[in-house]
């Protein structure tokens, strides 16, 4: 029973470091399945969570401290949108652009207002996104294993995490039942192909842009504005790439999106309850061993050894009209 | 949707574009120092005086410009071959294990013969940790950008291990490994200077800077004077038409990325061998992606990457005095102002050209009456 609970303690924290992934992987997902690849959500995180936590500290609310975020990484977004379709950049450089200038500006601004080093201050709870508990969590708990599971689970989350969960099926059903989804894989696989059926690449590709930018958003004030409550400078700590690694894991698709941010996330927790424990048999792991791990897995699998992923065909390929 | 103008001459293209698109980016980092309540322009004075104002400052300049020079050559060589390796910080973060253990571990070499074979030891590693990213790219057909990302943090991780839990001197609290022999030093002008009567302040200023400038005209010579550059540009130009050409794509992706491997451990030499003399944690503090910015700025070319080293040299060493200064200009302004042209020299580097050809074209075809 110890170990049961143990596991449940682990699979929580598991979820609450897999919600950032799960968003911002989603978001990678609608940009390159559209064809414009993004390797610039780790900056674009850093700038949610910077603007949703300035914008949350200066009014005291988390909802117009997310709507701050998501209008900041849309704006992040659009920049790399307007680079990568109009201005036909190499899309990498662009994505390099955006996460230099958010990881320095939001530390300069943090600082030059706050002067705490780029932090800012500590958000009351009422300026935080706080845990929901749902219905019967209370009454339920003390039922064996399946009570401890709703409690503890799926219950006493915040309303972002619910919105990332749910983001998944939408996802799924907009990409794969929808027209407008339809079009837009399409655009990611053959360009040249929509543009004669007379649909506009760049409107598409600028669609999935800003889709985009809403949701690595959120991944953002869910950093700053739910798992902490600050702004600290270089928070996101390379999510976004692990973000970026899941999605080439996932193979660009939505339901093993959330499966792999949802293992990624569970490793972190693993790790940081391994810290210093010794195992029967292995002794220590190293942190870093779990650590590097969705990095290691995702060059695995990259290499070809576990399945082929392939990208989108037209990604990172400029779309010219006139040929 | 355009109408056909007429191809900027070459002095257009090779000057007066890319001065456009770096003016933008300081212009726009003026914009961001004027925002949070600063006199930009005064900035500008303490930057330049901080960095240029006199030896001291020079010598750091110059001291930041050796590190940049190699990783923006690393970035560089990679783009002739037209793969991008943002791999060069992790690179470079081995390379100082190569340095280190050879420092540590090779010290019966006679003499200063140490220190080269520690040099020679941080281009290997380096090499070696951009081979698997390289060979993955070019066998496996795995994108390098995603693998050389990926190999960054597998190579922080590697490092803190090893500085962590197997370098790391018993008993004391830092993650270093113990202090290298006076024979794997790359020696600092000071000490040079010295006993030829010339005082030079003390600065981490040392030789690594000649071995990044013969390093710059080697990268030249090959590029452009060998047959082996030929056929990176060819790659780089046409992978397809290379093949007709009887060149292997596979076979100099591989090649192009251990010379930008070896030429990342220039990184661990300037700070590893030539300055701290013992291998410490994050010692590659982002120089490895300064060379993103370097290498676009300076077009790739040798001469114009020596230039783009200088400046941010300029940047990075005024920037410490700024933010001395004025402590609202923290350090990250140098990181705004390297995404900046990153952005306008790289991503949007066209994005002046249609307005100057117009502008160019109105002056050619109607002469003041």
């Amino acid at each position: 029973m110890e170990l049961f609970d143990t596991f449940i303690q682990i699979f929580g924290s598991g979820i609450r470091l897999g919600v950032p992934l799960i968003l911002a992987c989603l978001a990678g997902l609608w940009s390159e399945r559209s064809g414009v690849v993004d390797i610039g959500l780790e900056g674009k995180m850093l700038t949610g969570a910077f603007a949703g936590a300035a914008f949350a500290t200066l009014t005291g609310s988390a909802w117009i401290g997310l709507l701050a975020g998501v209008a900041a990484t849309v704006v992040a977004s659009l920049i790399h949108g307007y680079a990568s379709i109009d201005q036909r950049a190499n899309q990498i450089v662009s994505g390099t652009a955006i996460n230099m200038v958010a990881d320095g500006l939001t530390a300069l601004i943090g600082n030059a207002i706050w002067s705490q080093g780029g932090r800012t201050p500590q958000l009351p709870d009422t300026a935080l996104f706080n845990a929901i508990t749902l219905p019967f969590a209370e009454s339920f708990g003390p039922v064996p294993i399946v009570g401890s599971i709703y409690r503890h689970l799926i219950s006493g989350h915040d309303i972002v995490t619910y919105a990332a969960f749910a983001l998944v099926p939408l996802t799924y059903w907009a990409l794969y039942r929808t027209r407008f989804g339809l079009r837009l894989r399409a655009v990611g696989e053959n360009p040249a192909a929509v543009d004669t059926a007379g649909i506009s690449v760049r409107g598409l590709r600028y669609g999935a842009v800003i889709i985009c930018g809403v949701l690595v958003g959120l991944s953002g004030v869910y950093l700053s504005l739910a798992q902490a409550a600050f702004f600290q400078p270089h928070m996101s700590a390379g999510k976004g790439f692990i973000a970026l690694a899941a999605l080439v894991f996932a193979k660009w698709r939505p339901w093993p999106a959330l499966a792999t941010c949802l293992l990624f996330g569970f490793l972190d927790a693993l790790a940081t309850r391994l810290q210093g424990v010794e195992l029967p048999a292995i002794g220590a792991i190293p942190v870093q061993a779990i650590q590097s791990l969705p990095y290691i897995l995702t060059v695995v699998l990259l290499a070809g050894f576990i399945g082929k992923a392939i990208p989108p065909r037209a990604s990172g390929i400029p779309y010219v009209k006139e040929r | 949707m355009s109408s056909p103008l007429k191809p900027l001459p070459a002095w257009a293209d090779v000057a007066l574009i890319p001065l456009i698109n770096v003016a933008a980016a300081f212009v726009i980092s003026g914009f961001v120092v004027l925002a949070i309540g600063e006199n930009p322009l005064e900035a500008v004075q303490i930057l330049i005086t901080g960095a240029l104002g006199d030896l001291e400052g020079i010598g750091f300049t110059l001291y930041y410009a050796t590190s940049f020079i190699f990783t923006g050559l690393a970035v560089a060589i990679c783009f002739h071959a037209g793969l991008f390796n943002i791999g060069v910080e992790g690179q470079a973060y081995l390379a100082g294990l190569g340095a280190a253990l050879a420092a540590l571990y090779l010290g019966f070499l006679p003499g200063y013969s140490l220190v080269v074979v520690a040099i020679a030891a941080a281009a290997l590693f380096g090499a070696a940790f951009a081979a698997i990213p390289g060979y993955l790219q070019a066998k496996r057909d795995s994108h390098i950008v995603i693998t050389t990302i990926m190999f960054n943090y597998i190579a922080s991780a590697l490092m803190g291990y090893l500085l962590v839990d197997v370098l790391r001197v018993p008993g004391q609290m830092n993650a270093e490994t113990p202090g290298f022999s006076k024979y794997a030093a790359v020696p600092q002008f000071h000490e040079l200077l010295a006993p030829l009567g010339i005082q030079w302040p003390v600065t981490p200023f040392n030789l690594s800077f000649l071995l990044a400038l013969a390093a710059a005209l080697a990268v030249w010579l090959l590029i452009w004077r060998t047959r082996l550059g030929y056929e990176i540009r060819t790659v780089g130009a046409n992978a397809t038409a290379a093949i007709y050409g009887g060149i292997s794509p596979a076979g100099i992706t591989i090649i192009t990325t251990l010379l930008s491997g070896a030429l990342a451990g220039g990184l661990a030499v300037n700070v590893i061998l030539g300055q701290e003399h013992r291998l410490i944690l994050e010692f590659t503090g982002g120089f490895g992606f300064v060379g993103i910015a370097v290498a676009l700025m300076g077009r790739a070319h040798p001469v114009g990457i020596i230039l783009a080293a200088i400046l941010f040299g300029v940047l990075y060493q005024g920037g410490d005095e700024l933010a001395f200064d004025k402590p609202k200009i923290s350090r990250d302004m140098i990181v705004v102002i390297q995404g900046l042209v990153v952005l306008f020299a790289g991503a949007l580097e066209h994005m002046f050209r249609r307005p100057v050809a117009v502008l160019l074209a109105r002056r050619t075809t109607q002469p003041p009456i």
